[in-house]
């Protein structure tokens, strides 16, 4: 308990640090300007989500060869943080597409794929809710898992052909496009704080699960006696 | 009367546990059945009856434990020996005729010559008047006709029956219960789980009371045939 | 080998039922005419437009009619417990996916088939010249959607709301093959033709990857 709180308050610092970094120590980006920081938040919460969505999948395969409930506990809080940093990409792409391009949105593969991803693990969440027996709702949510994840690249790979084909704004440029020294330390350090940050979470929320879970337990033994 | 074309088959259950969830189905279930015995479960309903079934069957697998076939002599196999299946469902497709249905399932196991044993079981199960009408126009009688023809299509040397006799008249209970006479004067080993005493449950020459998923009560080891199945529905 | 002649056993069985009521089939057809028709609502199918929306909006049609044509694949062996005797009669419970997965690709392709010439039809498109190479990308179009398309019916099949939940698991794993096959399908119907064999391929290497893992994990959607 004490480590936990101990965690967040080292990564809550960790993070105030790294948005000063982003703010005053890196320079304000030629072109683009001020808005270009939303950068920071941006490519950090993408890399985030996709190292949350990996251990999913890691865990979905360890359920499904072992069958101990603890992956199944690791795999949806995998899911939802991993979703939760995905929402964040989603959202702060139209927030810097706005003043930069003058449009909300555009199919640029990246997005394209990152909606798709959204799509998928939602998929994934809703379908926990609809199953109601522990361990049919962790085996099926597991295999639904593996397949989307075996989508992943094949959605990717699918985008960018068709949009190598249908040209459009690229909405972020790639962000090793000459990047001032000052912008690289902020970013790893920005990078370095999420992953901190995606650590913490997965934490809390296995948990969390775990306590459900005997919680789910004492419940069924109770309703039998 | 042809000599039996299986070898005698007994089954063993091995500190069988089966968990949903949290909630034990069945708890360290340990069991000798001898080839040839026919035994009769009693239990209420959620006792674990149609759960140990479908183990039998290799339907389902156990949490823990094994179940293995014994041959005559005494080796066990892991290895499913032919066992039949009779549920409550008839498991049969209803938009397909009885024929059709038996000649469906004879030709999945690797039967030789499908159609010959369709034409002899349907017969037996005196069916052959109706072998071209869709199961779909069946009494109920007659599907579970359709159900026993369909697990003996591959002559197994155990049958399990899962509440069979369900939803039968008097009469279809009495046919069933010869039937079940003549496989179990065969030397077939059955398992059969019932609801209380019937025609049925006096074929039985064992009967084991199952309460919340563990062994209670067994004829084996001096409990009453009568009173195990008298409790079966308190 | 048994799963092969399992595989055709169970092909014929699913074949045999649906060619019996006809029902699945009718249905599809239907409603696969009435998207088209309400869709040419939406623009006006001159011949450019046509070229331009034409392809997508089949496929999608065709995806939204899958979602629902999978839906009755184990459902019905729901019905009398018939999943349970398949299982204690084949030896290998990947047949049972494969026969599921092959009627369904054949349906649909069927499906397919009956509408293109009333799409060709309705939105002034020339399919004849090009109708082989169609057929090659329908065909690999329609395994893509059956392959998840069956397991995820194994899956949905138990869930509640299910309906719903196929497609909501389904669509927007075939993002691929919509992309995939709408390209392919537009450069075949585009004003100089082409076969484009690099989707082609990349539809064959979807079909794969998910027939692998479906082989897998098939055995794990049966279990109880």
């Amino acid at each position: 308990m004490i480590k936990t709180i101990l965690g967040a308050v080292v990564l809550f610092a960790a993070i105030a640090f790294t948005a000063y970094l982003a703010f005053h120590y890196a320079p304000i980006e030629k072109t683009m300007g001020p808005i270009q920081k939303i950068f920071y938040l941006h490519l950090p919460s993408a890399f985030s989500s996709f190292i949350a969505l990996g251990i999913c999948f890691y865990a979905n395969l360890r359920y499904v060869f072992t069958r101990e409930a603890k992956w199944d506990w690791l795999g949806v809080s995998a899911a939802e943080v991993g979703l939760a940093f995905i929402s964040v990409v989603l959202i702060t792409g139209p927030i810097w597409a706005h003043p930069v391009w003058g449009i909300w949105w555009t199919w640029d593969a990246r997005l394209t794929l990152t909606f798709v991803l959204w799509l998928l693990y939602t998929a994934y969440l809703l379908l926990r809710s609809m199953l109601e027996e522990p361990d049919k709702r962790a085996l099926f949510s597991s295999l639904f898992g593996i397949f989307a994840f075996l989508d992943v690249p094949l959605v990717y790979f699918s985008i960018r052909w068709w949009r190598t084909q249908h040209p459009q704004p690229v909405i972020l440029g790639g962000p090793g496009s000459g990047l001032d020294p000052r912008m690289r330390v902020s970013y790893l350090l920005v990078w370095a704080a999420f992953t901190g940050l995606l650590i913490l979470l997965l934490n809390g929320r296995y948990k969390l699960e775990a306590m459900r879970a005997s919680v789910e337990e004492l419940r069924r033994e109770a309703e039998v006696r | 009367m042809t000599p039996p074309s299986f070898s005698p088959t007994g089954i063993r259950f091995e500190k069988i546990d089966k968990r949903f969830g949290g909630l034990y189905a069945l708890r360290r279930v340990s069991l000798e059945i001898a080839a040839g015995e026919c035994v009769v479960f009693a239990g209420r309903n959620g006792s674990g009856k149609t759960t140990l079934l479908r183990i039998a069957a290799r339907l389902s697998r156990p949490s823990s434990g094994t179940v293995s076939f014994v041959n005559s002599s005494g080796a066990a196999s892991e290895t499913p020996a032919a066992a039949g299946f009779v549920a409550h469902a008839t498991m049969v497709y209803d938009e397909l005729s009885a024929e059709e249905n038996l000649l469906l399932f004879a030709k999945l196991q690797g039967i030789a010559d499908p159609a010959a044993r369709a034409e002899k079981l349907l017969r037996e199960v005196g069916l052959e008047e109706r072998r071209n009408s869709l199961v779909r126009t069946f009494s109920r009688g007659m599907r579970q006709r359709v159900a026993i023809a369909r697990a003996l299509l591959n002559e197994p040397a155990v049958i399990l029956l899962d509440e069979p006799a369900t939803g039968l008249d008097p009469q279809g209970v009495t046919w069933f219960a010869e039937t079940l006479r003549g496989l179990r004067d065969s030397g077939r080993t059955l398992l059969m789980s019932l609801h209380g005493e019937s025609e049925v449950s006096n074929l039985a020459t064992r009967a084991i009371r199952l309460d919340a998923g563990a062994v209670v009560a067994d004829t084996r080891t001096g409990a009453n045939f009568r009173s195990i199945l008298a409790f079966a529905n308190a | 080998m048994a799963l092969l002649s399992n595989t055709a056993v169970l092909l014929g069985k699913e074949l045999r039922t649906e060619f019996r009521s006809r029902e699945l089939l009718t249905t599809t057809v239907v409603f696969i005419l009435t998207i088209v028709v309400l869709f040419s609502f939406t623009f006006d199918p001159s011949v450019t437009e046509s070229r331009r929306f034409g392809p997508g909006l089949l496929w999608l049609t065709f995806l939204f009619a899958a979602s629902l044509m999978l839906q009755p694949g184990f459902l019905r062996e729901q019905n009398n417990d018939t999943l349970s005797a398949l299982r204690l009669s084949v030896s290998d419970p990947f047949a049972i996916f494969l026969a599921k997965l092959a009627a369904s690709a054949i349906f649909l392709l069927l499906t397919e088939m009956m509408m293109l010439p009333i799409f060709a039809v309705l939105y002034n498109v020339h399919i004849l010249a090009v109708l082989p190479q169609l057929v090659l990308v329908f065909f690999l179009g329609s395994l893509g959607v059956a392959i998840p398309g069956t397991a995820f019916s194994a899956i949905s099949a138990q869930a509640r709301m299910r309906e719903l939940m196929l497609p909501v698991l389904l669509l927007p794993l075939l993002t691929p093959v919509l992309i995939a096959s709408t390209e392919a399908t537009a450069a075949l119907l585009s004003e100089s033709p082409q076969l484009r064999v690099d989707w082609l391929g990349f539809l064959a290497g979807f079909d794969v990857v998910f027939l692998t893992a479906l082989w897998l994990f098939g055995e794990y959607l049966l279990e109880e």
